[in-house]
């Protein structure tokens, strides 16, 4: 590095940049919070069902196997398209339920974990939810 | 060590490396998991499991950074602490609440432990890396702002250096960043932009701050190059960082339910992330080239170097395979993912962090540097560690392009269980050399017991 470009000279490009690009991505970000509006599918919302299998969801840490549009663990299938892959909300909550208590032998078993129905009725219309949100076309096919 | 107060992060190293064996054997127990499905099912399910080793590694990567900014503060600020009674107040705080969060997550079902630590009263839970309760993500920002309060009062009343500013400004945003965790919107696709928030911008953010400067203040004493050249090249480091980093958070924006728009800024943002860890492997061989003194402590040296190959291996390489959005269609949610997240912390996080430990441990006992008995065991710990670590890396990556072939690519794409079936052999080779990264972790914490009859290196 040359004699001219000073340690002080580095620091104001790095406060000067850092706080360029960081507008740029608030920016972006103003620009993303209208833009979502289309797609992220807010009228769902509506149902309160869907809120209450956003937090069934949450607490019994399903992400902790599956992923969700992608991410979260990979140990278990994608969930995001789950309602499309198993054709109905019906086949979700009938695979949760069919779950055994001690597991399958010697193979990655899910827990059971004896949701009421409402609560599962939740869960299918959190999923169904997911699937409605415009993703891009992803997943590249019905697998997840 | 020329400041009593220094020594407060003796007790947060020893505890960040406790954790990291916590990490490491829930580590394997998730690997087994992954060819012996139903292994310890349904005692300690996969995704407890997962718990622990995500956040046991969160935890002790904080704790080193805090034990860093108790070391290097005050020396650089040639001053003592604030206040060395809060900082090491803080720890036992941080410790308990960190190993009851543990307990919490082994012992009782994570339903359960929502409803008892008032996840109702403020839903944050069950967010991949955010699984903590309310109470331990209140605790967490207690900790950091009693932390940061006596750090930015030491810094404040002593000499101003790159290197704390720097490292301060990473800290500060380390805790805002960390506010994010208690949004969490109903709307999933706002929920995970703003959850980004966090995990990126801590990882691919501010966290690169706290790892520049840590690494240039290590480099300074140990290779003795002028300040000014260690400076200029710390700011040249963090600006390509966050430059890149801040509108590459896109990357993780592409499939989430966000525009469109985000597969170009991402992309192209992204695609120069690598720049800053290239810029850091240069910064770190140069200043060992141009070094002006021998320093004892190879070892530290050592884990100097590695952090910069590592992590622009893991972070910049491993990062760049996959975030191009044309790729990143098939790549998302795969082993790609875990092969890049698994040497990107290690090079990155864990490496810098072993670094200042190596640096300063000796120094907190009185000595420049462990006796060469002790280094070379040190050293063996690194080699094992870090070989392995690229092997797990490969294997999974390995695992990784299968399934996305399998699942994703072919004619007929297999449901997800088949193709891991098919893959198992990856995991196999994974776990065996996860194993082998366990025994260098034996040999790297053994290090620390080595005596060797006759004086050490004199100081």
């Amino acid at each position: 590095m040359s004699g001219s470009f000073t340690a002080s000279a580095a620091r104001n490009v790095f406060y000067g940049g850092s706080l360029f690009f960081l507008l740029v991505f608030l920016t972006l970000t103003y620009r993303n919070e209208t833009d979502i509006a289309k797609r992220d599918r807010r009228e769902m919302l509506a149902n309160p069902q869907v809120a209450l299998g956003k937090k069934l969801w949450e607490t019994n840490n399903c992400i902790g196997c599956h992923t969700l549009l992608g991410e979260g663990a990979y140990f278990a299938p994608e969930l995001g398209n789950v309602v499309v892959r198993l054709g109905s909300k019906e086949a979700v909550k009938a695979f949760i339920k069919g779950r055994p208590a001690e597991g399958i032998a010697g193979r990655r078993s899910m827990p059971q974990f004896n949701f009421p129905d409402k609560d599962l009725d939740a869960i299918a219309d959190f999923l169904e939810y997911v699937s409605k949100i415009d993703a891009a076309k992803w997943p590249p096919n019905v697998q997840g | 060590m020329q400041y009593k107060s220094q020594a407060v992060a003796k007790p947060y190293f020893i505890a960040a490396l406790a954790l990291f064996v916590a990490q490491i054997l829930f580590g394997l127990i998730m690997g087994l998991q992954y060819v012996i499905g139903d292994f310890l099912f349904p005692h300690i399910p996969f995704n407890v499991a997962r718990m622990v080793h995500t956040n046991a590694l969160i935890v002790w990567l904080l704790m080193g950074f805090m034990g860093a900014a108790y070391y290097l503060v005050p020396e650089e600020s040639e001053t003592e602490l604030h206040s060395p009674k809060l900082a090491i107040a803080l720890f036992w705080i941080f410790l308990v609440a960190a190993g009851l969060t543990v307990l919490g997550y082994l012992l009782v079902p994570y339903a359960t432990l929502a409803k008892l630590t008032g996840n109702d009263l403020l839903p944050t839970m069950g967010r991949e890396f955010l699984e903590q309760p309310l109470v331990t993500k209140v605790g967490i920002v207690v900790v950091a702002l009693g932390f940061l309060y006596n750090i930015t009062l030491t810094v404040l009343k002593g000499r101003k250096t790159s290197i704390n500013a720097v490292l301060l400004t990473g800290l500060w945003g380390l805790a805002v960043m960390f506010l994010f965790s208690f949004y969490n919107p109903d709307n999933l696709v706002k929920d995970k932009y703003y959850w980004w928030w966090v995990v990126h911008l801590w990882v691919e953010g501010v966290w690169e701050l706290i790892l520049g400067a840590i690494l240039a203040f290590v480099l300074i004493k140990i290779t003795g190059v002028d300040r000014e050249v260690i400076d200029k090249w710390l700011y040249v480091i963090i600006t390509l960082a966050l430059v890149t980093g801040i509108i590459g958070t896109g990357h993780h924006y592409y499939w989430i339910g966000t525009p469109e728009y985000w597969q170009w800024w991402g992309s192209i943002f992204s695609a120069l992330e690598p720049i800053p860890f290239f810029a850091m492997t240069l910064f770190a061989f140069n200043m060992v080239n141009r070094r002006r003194r021998e320093h004892p402590n190879k070892a530290a040296t050592l884990w100097a170097l590695g952090t910069g190959v590592m992590a622009f291996l893991g972070a910049g390489v491993w990062g760049f395979l996959h975030t191009l959005a044309p790729v990143n269609y098939y790549t998302h949610g795969t082993q790609i993912t875990a092969a890049h997240g698994h040497m990107a912390f290690y090079g990155a996080y864990v490496m810098v962090v072993l670094t200042i430990i190596s640096y300063a441990m000796p120094l907190i006992h009185g000595r420049a540097a462990n006796s060469n008995k002790s280094q070379v065991a040190e050293m063996w710990g690194f080699w094992l560690m870090t070989v392995s670590m690229v092997f797990i890396t490969l294997f999974l990556t390995a695992a990784g392009i299968l399934q996305v072939w399998l699942q994703r690519v072919s004619e007929n794409p297999m449901p997800f269980m088949v193709a891991q079936e098919q893959i198992a052999l990856f995991y196999w080779l994974r776990e065996i050399t996860g194993v082998v990264f366990l025994i260098g972790l034996t040999v790297y914490l053994w290090s620390f017991f080595v005596k060797e009859k006759g004086p050490a290196a004199a100081n």
